[in-house]
């Protein structure tokens, strides 16, 4: 097969594509550019665009012997990725920016493009497995818990998980580290990226202020109403935070307050004690479905954040877009426009995005 | 493998790999004063009068630096400097709109740190300098003219620039003017005493000699503001070490160019002309870009419609192709270019882009190859369209 591998300059897809090359296929390394002004992302080790990292995927990609090039995509990651992160705070919400980019990015826009050119699969360095089942090919959970990212790639559809390979699914980290050693790979002990590569000092809330402007509020109590103090902009909270509220008075209990939920139209923050936050009905919708819908009756496992432990959920209602769950047990802090990706075993039923949730006992 | 990007670099040839491989032999310092550095001396000396008789200059002339990039940014900054302490209401620098970015962003930088008023000499449809443009920029206020730079040929579209007349007109007004001729030694004849070019850029290795050495042709009274500092090894306006293996490899080079120029020439220019006519006649969708026939031998440019030039670029190089977008490119992240763009393109048109650049080794199995591998590979570029859709 002709196979394009995205490399990021990290390790993962590095090993990733060296596997690929080793099992014979023609293998083509890309460079995914993000960022117009690549020193204005992250530098240095941690992030996924920046100059530093594109020499190392470069490197890599000598030493495995695969022919190299960069792709601008800075223009389609502005728009589709990092202006609907800043249009989702706004509106409230809380984004999966990971999530859309794989979306939107790395598994359209790339894979189209790869297809068109006439490659025939897109390999990443992602954790996660794709088997073939008796409905078609089936994503499902990587063997490595602690690196898992099916939840990321939740999104993916049988069309593009037909055309992808992920050759790192079946592996722990600690033995890609040491594989990348064995084969001479000079990022084999380059830290993992964690943060959103394109905010450079990891300060969301600030570098949202930098693009929305101040944007004044109220901080409310949840359960009495009352106006306990004022805030600098909406999009500073998300819902389950706990910090940052700035607040100098206790509840009357004395417990811990959180943001409970917020409200853009008024710029109105809630905050309560934390038994506020605990949900056992989620409201899914703009639904990615990998092989066809659960039906209604269904137990399925649903995780709700990228590192987030699954629960199990009863599918109460569901058609093509949306879907309706009930948690077995509550889910603490769930915020509009987080993701909701759904398991049976350790395999992907889809992944809708969060509208609404609530508590319903 | 065919090799077609001749103007992004070239083959070394083997009389300046033999030369230079005797002169890494050699020990000492050029500026040395015992009988080893005189040794070292005496290659650079006859180097630089061999570089001198190749471009039609006074061996004195002869400024060496790391290559074109660093004598463009002597000419522009340090003329530009030299001419503001001389005469300090000398503050306009005209450039023309499709100089190399060694060129274009030295003028950008004076402009936003020095004070330097710069202005863009537009060119037309073929990126041929509008010399009606220049005429009237000029004679708006001649006397706060401090420079002129208009490249000798373009690097990217091949166009032969106005040179004589832009020379002529300046003078009139006692302008100087700068050219970067890197493209040209060994493509057309290059006189720069006839010229009448107050300073001049070349290159080494777009004519088979080394990368890293070229130098600043310089009248001997135009004595640009250094941008180096250090010992002043070279007239006093360009410091390092003098890098003596690199000079011997440079003269090497500009020998043969310039013996071989006319069969050199003709031959390629012939399969050029091939080329361009087999393209076009692929009825793929490709326009050819910079003049028709004022072009460089061995420069063919087109636009694809439709097709990113790095797709274009990627699906040639896989089949054994290495072709150029022609546009420059920091991070290996290629942008429309500045030339197709001063030109008239459109950014989408522009970013379709492929430069296709013969030279010495460039044979008709090379042109084969090319338009064999065409069809297909503008056919899914095409299909995978703008990736900013």
């Amino acid at each position: 097969m002709k196979v394009l591998a995205a490399m990021s300059g990290g390790v993962d897809s590095a090993v990733a594509a060296a596997r690929i090359a080793d099992a014979g296929h023609e293998v083509t390394g890309m460079h995914l550019a993000l960022s117009n002004n690549p020193q204005s992302f992250r530098s240095g080790a941690r992030g996924c665009c920046s100059l530093e990292d594109s020499r190392d995927a470069r490197r890599a990609a000598d030493i495995i012997g695969i022919p190299f090039y960069v792709w601008d995509l800075a223009e389609q990651f502005r728009r589709d990725v990092v202006e609907d992160f800043v249009a989702e705070y706004a509106a409230g919400r809380t984004p999966n920016p990971c999530l859309r980019c794989n979306e939107r990015i790395k598994f359209a826009a790339v894979l189209d493009r790869a297809l068109a050119l006439g490659f025939d699969a897109v390999a990443t360095g992602h954790y996660a497995r794709v088997l073939v089942g008796p409905q078609g090919v089936e994503m499902h959970r990587a063997l490595d818990p602690s690196k898992d990212q099916s939840y990321v790639l939740g999104v993916l559809e049988q069309w593009q998980l037909e055309k992808s390979l992920f050759p790192l699914g079946d592996s722990l980290k600690r033995e890609v580290r040491e594989e990348a050693d064995r084969r001479g790979l000079t990022v084999a002990r380059k830290p993992d990226s964690h943060d959103i590569c394109f905010i450079a000092d990891g300060d969301t809330a600030g570098w949202l202020e930098e693009r929305l402007g101040e944007q004044r509020g109220e901080i409310v109590d949840a359960v009495s109403g009352e106006v306990l103090g004022e805030h600098q902009g909406a999009y500073r909270f998300t819902v389950g935070q706990r910090r940052g509220t700035g607040l100098s008075v206790p509840a009357a209990d004395g417990a811990p307050r959180y943001v409970t939920s917020i409200e853009p139209s008024t710029r109105r923050v809630f905050v309560g004690p934390p038994t506020l936050l605990d949900v056992n009905v989620i409201d899914g919708m703009k639904a990615h479905w990998c092989q066809g819908l659960p039906t209604a009756g269904q137990t399925v496992g649903v995780q709700v954040r990228a590192h987030g432990t699954e629960v199990a959920a009863t599918v109460v209602a569901v058609d093509d877009a949306d879907v309706t769950l009930r948690t077995h047990e509550p889910i603490r802090g769930l915020a509009a426009g987080q993701a909701a990706v759904m398991y049976e075993g350790s395999r992907v039923i889809g992944a809708v995005t969060v509208a609404g949730s609530r508590r319903d006992s | 493998m065919h090799y077609l990007d001749h103007a992004a670099t070239s083959p070394m040839t083997s009389p300046v790999i033999n030369a230079m491989d005797a002169a890494f032999r050699v020990v000492g310092n050029p500026s040395s004063v015992h009988s080893a550095g005189r040794t070292a001396r005496r290659l650079v000396e006859e180097a630089r009068e061999a570089v001198a008789a190749a471009v039609g200059c006074h061996p004195a002339e002869v400024v060496f630096t790391s290559g074109g990039t660093e004598a463009d940014n002597l000419a522009i900054k340090g003329l530009w400097l030299q001419q503001q302490a001389r005469h300090p209401h000398r503050s306009r620098l005209l450039v023309s709109s499709v100089e190399h970015h060694a060129v274009l962003d030295s003028a950008n930088w004076m402009a936003a740190g020095e004070g330097a008023l710069l202005e863009q000499i537009p060119v037309d449809e073929f990126g041929v300098l509008r010399m009606d443009a220049l005429s009237a920029m000029i004679e708006r206020d001649p006397a706060s003219v401090a420079l002129i730079s208009v490249m000798w040929a373009n690097n990217e579209v091949g166009s032969l620039q106005p040179l004589a007349e832009v020379v002529a007109l300046a003078a009139q007004y006692g302008i100087p003017v700068h050219s970067d001729a890197v493209q040209v030694i060994g493509a057309v004849p290059v006189d720069f005493r006839a010229s009448g070019l107050a300073a001049m850029t070349v290159s080494a290795h777009k004519c088979g000699g080394p990368m890293g050495i070229g130098a600043l042709v310089l009248q001997r009274d135009v004595t640009p503001i250094p941008v180096l500092h250090g010992g002043g090894q070279e007239r006093d306006i360009r410091s390092g070490t003098i890098p003596m293996p690199l000079i011997v490899g440079m003269a090497a080079a500009f020998e043969g160019a310039v013996a071989e120029l006319d069969s050199h020439c003709a031959r390629i220019s012939s399969l050029r002309d091939d080329l361009v006519a087999r393209v076009l006649a692929l009825e793929v969708g490709a326009a050819l870009r910079g003049h028709p026939t004022r072009r460089l031998p061995g420069n063919a440019h087109f636009t694809f419609s439709g097709c990113e030039g790095d797709a274009l670029l990627m699906l040639m190089d896989a089949g054994g192709v290495q072709v150029s977008t022609g546009s420059a490119c920091s991070a290996g992240i290629p942008q429309a270019s500045h030339v197709l763009l001063a030109m008239g393109l459109d950014a989408a048109t522009a970013r379709g882009a492929l430069r296709f650049s013969l030279g010495r080794t460039s044979t008709m199995a090379d042109v084969d190859a090319v338009v064999g591998l065409l069809p297909e590979v503008v056919e899914r570029a095409r299909k995978a369209g703008m990736i900013n859709r």
